[in-house]
């Protein structure tokens, strides 16, 4: 039993130091109160969290939660079938495919971000194109709206929906899409009944993990949106730097962590209540 | 007799590798047959084309005088029990014995009506609301046959259904399963490596190597009378004697009588060859006696039952006889 305990010691000092206590500084900093010039005061208020509640913010975070909610649907629908397609190559090209997927993390998001900047402005490479070919005779606003924010969103997540759908789907037994086929059903019925239920272990942890990310995310509606489509995370990291109103923006991050967890733990209640056995299909699966 | 299945010089191959060179055979409406052969010898590969999961390289599949060659599974009016059973994880027991009825459209009531059916045949009734990883062994087991039987398919495919299962749970699923299809009057087609399950099982055996086919029989026959060496070998236990060029003497244990070397007056044929006892082991209904033979380094082995008055002891001197009518000889 000690030397249990002093082996996962290391591991719990890294995360008191490294999660828990910045956690509890920003639970701390968002009780408190500055100065005109910045300054945190710890005067234990609670006006932090009331000033969210102006329409302002709300309807900023209101805006995070459709996008937020988009963005997973749409990788989703992206998503399945690219995990579906690599499950599927020969053994020897499935790792290929999937570096192929996570080649991107290689390069620094900003800079990915960037290139698409350079993609889609007026006189960027897809509009030069299309100009060059006749295809338009104005050049296309393409950037710094919704639909740029949208794609640039889908293009980093989808990533984080692929592997873990690719996992479940590789962990699928064939045997059974073999059983269903024998007793009638076609391969699109055998897909919706037998892959797609069985799978979806794998879409809800992709699930998971995209809706969360889109929710803090704040460099593609920075870089992409302009200033017209600010989000929650752009709010925040304002608070921080340019506005230095470290308790609104303390407030801010844990309304949001807790409205995640909120969303997480309902989430998976639905889910596990929707098809009962979840769980043994994924021991199974 | 009604043919059910006729397979018209199947052949297989992956690739460059051949797995069936070429097949023909006729099965008839109502029969047991099985499948009989070592790993490898492509007995499974033959199910899984009756069935549609694989498509023959070469010749034709009829299924009750209808071609069904290239027809996919789902079309097939036959179905299959898997190796490890594959059942629906994320369905109940009633849920996956429905699978099938719902693909096919069958009337909601007609539905309901043969799953009780077969729910009561396979004594699941009190399993319905189970999910398979919630079942034993050979409650799966029963699952997988209620979830194809349902159909009333014209021909049930059994990859090895009983492999899994320890040795009681087998004998009596082996008996079950033989009352159940002639309770049906369904043609069964049963592929297994047990010989001893195949002898029990079926009407007709037929005995596959290497794609080919050795011996198509009754299992009487088959173990009575082996048509090659590979069948005498594959089932039961035998004794090879070349006693002359390019054929050879299959005795088996249970015929070869021991007797002393210097017996006199016997009553019995002149004992055909000598030897010493090496080992005898105790198997409980009987005592396996093995004697080196003298002269070579074969080694024989004989049944004694205990109704012989003698039980032999290692280092004795033996004769070994037998009837003449008890000798099968095999030329390949």
């Amino acid at each position: 039993m000690r030397n249990g305990k002093l082996m996962v010691a290391p591991t719990v000092l890294w995360l008191s130091f490294f999660f828990v206590v910045p956690l509890l500084i920003v639970v701390a900093v968002s009780f408190a109160s500055r100065t005109p010039y910045g300054q945190v005061i710890f005067d234990w208020t609670l006006g932090n969290y009331a000033r969210f509640t102006e329409t302002l913010y709300l309807s900023i975070f209101l805006d995070t939660l459709i996008v937020a909610l988009i963005t997973t649907v749409l990788t989703i629908l992206l998503g399945y079938p690219l995990a579906y397609f690599i499950a599927q190559l020969p053994q020897k090209w499935q790792q290929p495919g999937l570096i192929l997927v996570m080649i991107p993390f290689w390069i620094n998001f900003l800079i990915r971000s960037y290139a698409w900047v350079i993609i889609l402005r007026t006189q960027g490479v897809l509009n030069t194109i299309l100009l060059k070919f006749g295809f338009i005779e104005q050049p296309l606003q393409m950037l710094y709206n919704e639909v740029a924010v949208m794609l640039g969103m889908v293009y980093a997540l989808l990533p984080f929906m692929v592997l873990p759908i690719y996992v479940s789907i590789e962990q699928l037994d064939h045997r059974l899409l073999e059983a269903a086929s024998d007793l009638g059903a076609s391969p699109f019925t055998a897909f919706r009944k037998i892959t797609l239920p069985l799978t979806m272990p794998g879409i809800a942890a992709g699930t998971i993990l995209v809706f969360i990310s889109s929710l803090g995310m704040f460099v593609v509606p920075d870089v992409m949106g302009g200033a017209k489509s600010a989000l929650i995370g752009n709010l925040i990291q304002n608070q921080f730097l340019s506005a230095r109103d470290w308790p609104f923006g303390g407030a801010l991050s844990i309304v949001l962590a807790l409205l995640s967890l909120v969303l997480i733990v309902l989430y998976y209640k639905a889910l596990s209540a929707q098809q009962g056995g979840g769980k043994n299909a994924e021991d199974m699966a | 007799m009604k043919e059910m299945i006729r397979l018209q010089g199947i052949s297989k191959k992956f690739g460059d590798h051949i797995i069936i060179p070429s097949i023909d055979l006729t099965i008839y409406d109502g029969e047991f047959i099985t499948l009989l052969g070592p790993s490898g010898c492509g007995k499974t590969t033959l199910l899984r084309m009756i069935a549609g999961l694989e498509q023959p390289t070469e010749g034709k599949i009829f299924l009750d005088d209808e071609d069904v060659t290239k027809l996919p599974p789902y079309k097939r009016d036959v179905n299959m029990v898997f190796q490890n059973y594959a059942l629906f994880p994320h369905m109940t027991v009633e849920e996956n014995i429905h699978f099938g009825l719902k693909m096919k459209n069958v009337p909601i009531d007609e539905q309901k009506e043969r799953v009780e059916q077969v729910l009561y045949l396979t004594q699941l009734e009190e399993l319905r609301k189970r999910r398979p990883q919630q079942m034993s062994g050979g409650q799966q087991q029963r699952v997988a046959i209620a979830r194809a039987l349902v159909n009333n398919p014209k021909v049930l495919l059994l990859d090895e259904p009983l492999g899994a299962l320890d040795y009681q749970l087998r004998k009596s699923l082996q008996l079950e399963l033989k009352n159940l299809q002639r309770g049906l009057g369904l043609t069964f087609i049963y592929v297994t490596h047990d010989q001893e399950e195949a002898l029990t099982m079926s009407d007709r055996i037929v005995v596959m190597n290497k794609g080919v086919i050795e011996q198509d029989d009754n299992p009487d026959t088959i173990y009575h009378d082996p048509k090659t060496k590979f069948v005498a070998k594959f089932i039961g236990e035998s004794n090879f004697f070349e006693f002359e060029e390019g054929a050879t003497s299959v005795v088996r244990p249970e015929k070869l009588n021991l007797c002393l070397e210097d017996e006199e007056n016997a009553n019995h044929p002149e004992p055909r060859l000598y030897g010493t006892v090496v080992d005898v082991v105790f198997y409980g209904t009987l005592d396996k006696v093995f004697v080196r033979l003298d002269n070579s380094n074969q080694t024989v082995v004989a049944y004694q039952y205990f109704d012989d008055v003698k039980r032999w002891q290692p280092d004795e001197r033996v004769g070994i006889w037998w009837q003449p009518q008890d000798e099968v000889i095999v030329h390949k």
